[in-house]
């Protein structure tokens, strides 16, 4: 288990218990009431951090190392994935998957940015940066479902788009600019779900959607704190106060009207639970897809547009 | 010329001349490029390039409309929508001071000023970016004008362009500057279904969210010479990949090699090639 630097008293606890059982194994002594007063100090310890939690906090949940990625979900909520590849112009990205599968018994198309889970994997995902090849195979995907009548599933977990010289010789820009312009017209139910980062064009690039919706401990907004108070406040040490500001979680996404719709977490975030968590999720896109069904098309890209047009706040004079 | 929005304007509800910078001779012009003097009069007359080195000095909405509009005859539009510090939010400074700042030295509501007018007798509807409002820098007002601009293209039947200027999304509106991007590319569908020609001037610089929504979604997407374009800015690249970069790299010509441009056009040959590209499009 890894603690993020807020859960020390749950590390201290488990580390009790920890102490208290290697005593009992040497010793014989029977040490089960202490244990059960630590567990149940465990869950009242770890209900009060987790209902108290600061916006950098849940920046720091949003990218604890244990933290399902798109592939852990891809096998808890579906069955037969097949793995689709390549952009069919110049190369497959590894940062960004993508592919059939089934739902429930309902063929969709499921497309996500994919972060590694060691360090060698890290490096090969890319840490979940795309490149526009990337963004240009999960629009050949979304093209392929939308050809054959089955809803698309995004799930966004990205740090931002590629950074790099190549990608810009190849287009990033265009490539995430393309992406939103043909996702606000497909004719299939889309849902896109933050199960991770959103940050920036990068996690907007698969964003577009009937459902935009948020894993509750996750972050989405136009830059990461870090970056955000490197650029505003000119020193790197203000994430903490550049993620309050920005107002990035689930729930002030969700009070904006931004994101549709907050999915609650097991307590102890994510990871703490990640099989509760996908079945969550499952029977969330089973319900959400149903109800999209319902809508024929030409309304549900109609009430897309209505969605996004109507974002952004000001004042008109008169 | 019967349309509402001429008319209007020619009871003179709303005519730009007043706005108009002056441009006294006598006041020297040195260019930052190749430092050559010239007078601002003279300037002002090459459509603010360079004389010697074709340098394309900034300009905003204001100097574009002038260069663009017949007769600088244009209605500028939706100027009673003004940014609004929703968030509060506070960094070195609150939002709520630096819009007023800017607001105060610029003359200007926000970073997008949309005109309507005609380019050699041929109507059209253009939002331009102000890169002196906070650098240019897309937050809801600049998407807001934009999709009031393509409704008003729309509603009339008219060619859109967007004059691109920017460092990219206004982080002080969060979320919301990113979300622009999904709405601005939203309402160009609309558009681009109403079959109306949508023309993006990319010019120095077009960085950021601006270059991954609307400035890449043109018909054709043109640019200024030796104009920035990327996505990611070069300082944010450097430090990534930790090598200097190429030279050239994101200019204008580098775009165009890499097939992202229709073409690059000087400015003093802009109003032409617009004219002839708008008689190709309605004709
Ligand atoms: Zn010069």
């Amino acid at each position: 288990m890894q603690f993020l630097d807020f859960e020390k008293p749950l590390e201290d606890l488990y580390a009790q218990i920890n102490k208290l059982k290697d005593m009992s194994s040497k010793n014989q002594v029977d040490v089960s009431n202490s244990i059960r007063e630590l567990e149940s100090a465990i869950e009242t310890t770890r209900t009060n951090i987790y209902s108290n939690l600061t916006p950098w906090q849940k920046v720091q949940l949003s990218r604890h190392p244990e933290r399902p990625y798109t592939l852990y979900y891809i096998e808890k909520m579906f069955t037969g994935f097949n793995e689709l590849y390549g952009d069919r112009q110049v190369k497959d990205d590894k940062a960004m998957i993508g592919g059939m599968a089934m739902l429930n018994g309902m063929p969709v198309m499921i497309i996500g940015q994919q972060k590694g889970i060691n360090t060698k994997m890290r490096q090969m995902r890319n840490f979940g940066m795309a490149n526009p090849e990337g963004y240009r195979k999960a629009l050949r995907l979304m093209k392929i479902a939308e050809k054959f009548n089955h809803p698309i599933i995004t799930l966004i977990d990205t740090p931002g788009a590629y950074p790099g010289i190549e990608a810009e010789e190849r287009g990033q820009g265009e490539a995430i600019a393309r992406n939103l312009f043909e996702m606000v017209n497909l004719r299939v139910p889309v849902i896109c779900v933050v199960i991770g980062e959103g940050a920036s064009g990068g996690a907007l690039g698969i964003g577009i959607g009937d459902r935009v919706c948020m894993l509750e401990n996750t972050w989405y907004t136009v830059i990461s704190p870090e970056s955000c108070s490197s650029i505003l406040w000119r020193s790197w040490s203000f994430k903490e106060k550049a993620a309050e500001q920005l107002k990035l979680t689930s729930e002030n996404m969700s009070s904006f009207g931004l994101v549709d719709e907050v999915i609650p977490e097991p307590v102890g975030g994510a990871h703490s639970n990640p099989e509760g968590m996908a079945t969550t999720l499952k029977a969330f896109l089973i319900k959400t897809i149903g109800e999209l069904n319902k809508i024929d098309p030409d309304t549900r890209i109609e009430q897309r547009i209505e969605k996004f047009s109507k974002m952004g706040f000001y004042e008109e004079a008169e | 010329m019967s349309s509402t929005w001429f008319r209007r304007m020619k009871k003179g509800i709303l005519t730009s001349t007043d706005e108009k910078l002056e441009a006294p001779d006598g006041i020297w012009h040195k260019c930052p490029e190749c430092k050559a003097t010239s007078t601002v009069k003279e300037l002002h007359d090459n459509a603010y390039v360079c004389l010697k080195c074709n340098y394309h000095n900034r300009i905003n909405a204001v100097e574009y409309f002038e260069l663009l509009f017949d007769n600088n005859e244009y209605e500028a539009l939706f100027e009673n929508i003004k940014p609004r510090d929703m968030l509060g939010f506070l960094d070195l400074k609150p939002y709520d001071a630096r819009l007023k700042d800017a607001q105060r030295t610029t003359g200007l509501t926000d970073a997008m000023t949309v005109g309507v007018g005609t380019i050699n007798n041929q109507e059209i509807v253009i939002a331009c970016m102000n890169f002196n409002f906070i650098g240019g820098s897309m937050g809801s007002v600049v998407g807001e004008k934009i999709a009031r601009g393509i409704d008003f293209a729309i509603l009339h039947k008219m060619p859109f362009m967007i004059i691109s200027k920017s460092g990219g999304a206004r982080m002080m509106e969060s979320a919301f500057s990113l979300m622009q991007m999904a709405k601005t590319s939203a309402k160009l569908t609309q558009l681009a279904k109403a079959r109306l020609p949508y023309i993006s001037l990319m010019t120095d610089p077009t960085t950021g969210g601006v270059t991954a929504s609307y400035a890449m979604l043109g018909d054709i997407n043109i640019a200024e010479p030796k104009a920035l374009i990327g996505f990611a800015g070069p300082r944010v690249i450097k430090e990534t990949i930790k090598k200097d970069l190429p030279a050239g790299f994101q200019r204008s010509d580098f775009l165009l090699e890499h097939g992202f441009l229709d073409f690059i056009v000087d400015r003093t040959n802009l109003k032409y090639k617009l004219s002839q590209v708008l008689e190709w499009f309605v004709k």
